[in-house]
């Protein structure tokens, strides 16, 4: 045995091998190590949401005016409550995940089992919440003009409320005027049978242009943010001319082309790094439910540790500090 | 590192008899804090909108709660405190170290291409 095994001379000594550096098992380093490096992914999608928000930072649309909407509580506007909910229920799965952790330290299998299956609810009804987030945006509330330079004009009337003037949005379907000449959507069977169009608005701008003039109270609203921090209302004269002159389309919710909030980066980004992040979130649920049917067969009672509770635990708690990030720059900032 | 906690939070002047005990402190900080950024962002105090070094008062105070939010999930959650000081500055420096890098080069970048856009002479006209 002895002429085939090596001997380095180094047995026993610092780079010999069998020892923990930092004093951690490599499982747990090398899950360290990929959440750094995951962490400079999500760093660069924020820089970069930061870097498009610096470039029109007087356009970009107001978190607030975008993300009103609470499921059950419908036409209410109730800003950041959703989405506080949402930060509180990961919040509260990473504390789940934590007392597993710590069960296991304990090898208390049955506690374990508990907060892990919590564990797993608390993911799922996040990621629940992420799809109707989606979904409302994806929908829309108002719905806007877009105009032949890319950019939205949205409408609305002001309106005394508590001996306040305030300017109130209105939805667009609730002026236009339908004219019955309005154009076919273009299909293959009824002419050029190499060329496709996509669905075309519910709208057209002559409609949406002979509603605005119909109704005398109606005002236009630009992108661009005034002095005190409010998207800039146009005049009467100004909104008509604007419409007629510059409208090119009706755009009703967002969508990775057009985005009825403001300028589609927004929409973009918002898809983008909450995606990615609801990505992260699923596929830890999914690793939590593998983890959770090795608890419940005993594989680590067996082993005699729980420490791929605590890998899977890093990752989870990783998935909660990313949100954290992304709550403050995309709802709060 | 299975069965060493260490204890206390806020430099010793919250100290927790067991470990379940400081996760469920720990979770009621990171509620409370929260809490007073949904207030804050709700109400938005007039005071708090003038500008600080470039950035709204408000912001800087959204972006401080965050960082302080995140340590206490590193540092409790993940059990960073109870891991070898080379471990925790291995991974810290080198995030928050990158991190300020990449900050840094694109929202100097940002503001540049706004310039660009927005000065008098430019050639870029958005007023349609």
């Amino acid at each position: 045995m002895d002429s085939t095994v090596a001997s380095t001379g180094t047995e026993g000594k610092t780079w010999g091998g069998g020892n923990r550096p930092l004093g951690a098992s490599y499982g747990k380093m090398m899950m360290w190590f990929f959440i750094v490096s995951d962490a400079l992914t999500f760093s660069g999608f924020l820089a970069a949401y930061g870097f498009s928000r610096f470039k029109f930072i007087k356009e970009w649309p107001i978190a607030d005016e975008v993300f009103t909407h609470v499921p059950f509580l419908h036409g209410q506007e109730l800003p950041m409550i959703y989405v506080a909910f949402m930060t509180f229920i990961l919040i509260m799965s990473s504390v789940t995940m934590v007392l597993a952790v710590d069960a296991g330290h304990h090898m208390n299998k049955a506690k374990v089992t508990l907060y892990m299956f919590l564990t797993i609810i608390g993911g799922a009804i996040f990621v629940g919440s992420q799809a109707w987030e989606w979904a409302t945006f994806i929908q829309g509330d108002y719905g806007a003009v877009q105009t032949k330079g890319g950019n939205i004009l949205q409408f609305g009337e002001y309106v005394t409320e508590d001996g306040e003037e305030v300017f109130k949005r209105v939805a667009v379907s609730d002026f236009v005027v339908a004219i019955p000449d309005a154009r076919v959507a273009h299909e293959r069977k009824n002419g050029l049978w190499f060329a496709e169009e996509g669905t075309l608005p519910n709208y057209t701008i002559n409609e949406v242009y002979q509603g605005l003039e119909a109704n005398s109270n109606l005002l236009v609203r630009s992108q661009i943010i005034n002095e005190e921090g409010e998207k800039t209302v146009l005049t009467r004269a100004e909104s008509l001319k604007q419409i007629k002159e510059n409208g090119k389309l009706v755009v009703e919710g967002a969508n990775l082309q057009v985005n009825e909030y403001g300028t589609s980066l927004f929409a973009d980004f918002f898809f983008f790094i909450t995606g990615f992040h609801g990505f992260h979130v699923l596929s830890g649920v999914i690793i939590n439910i593998i983890i959770f049917f090795n608890v419940i067969l005993g594989t680590y009672e067996r082993r005699g540790s729980y420490e791929m509770v605590e890998k899977v635990g890093l990752y989870w708690h990783f998935v909660d500090l990313v949100w954290v990030f992304v709550f403050t720059f995309f709802y709060l900032v | 590192m299975a069965h060493a906690h260490k204890l206390e939070i806020f430099r010793g002047l919250v100290k927790f008899k067991s470990n379940t005990q400081k996760i469920w402190g720990v979770l009621i900080f990171l509620s409370i804090v929260t809490a007073i950024e949904v207030v804050l962002g709700i109400y938005k105090p007039e005071v708090l909108m003038t500008s600080v070094l470039g950035m709204k008062g408000l912001n800087w105070i959204f972006i401080i709660l965050t960082i302080v939010k995140a340590y206490y999930i590193t540092w409790d959650f993940m059990h960073m405190r109870d891991e070898k000081a080379s471990l925790r500055r291995m991974v810290v420096w080198t995030a928050v170290f990158l991190i300020c890098y990449l900050i840094f080069i694109l929202l100097q970048e940002g503001g540049y291409v706004f310039d660009v856009y927005n000065a008098e002479d430019a050639l870029i006209k958005r007023d349609f």
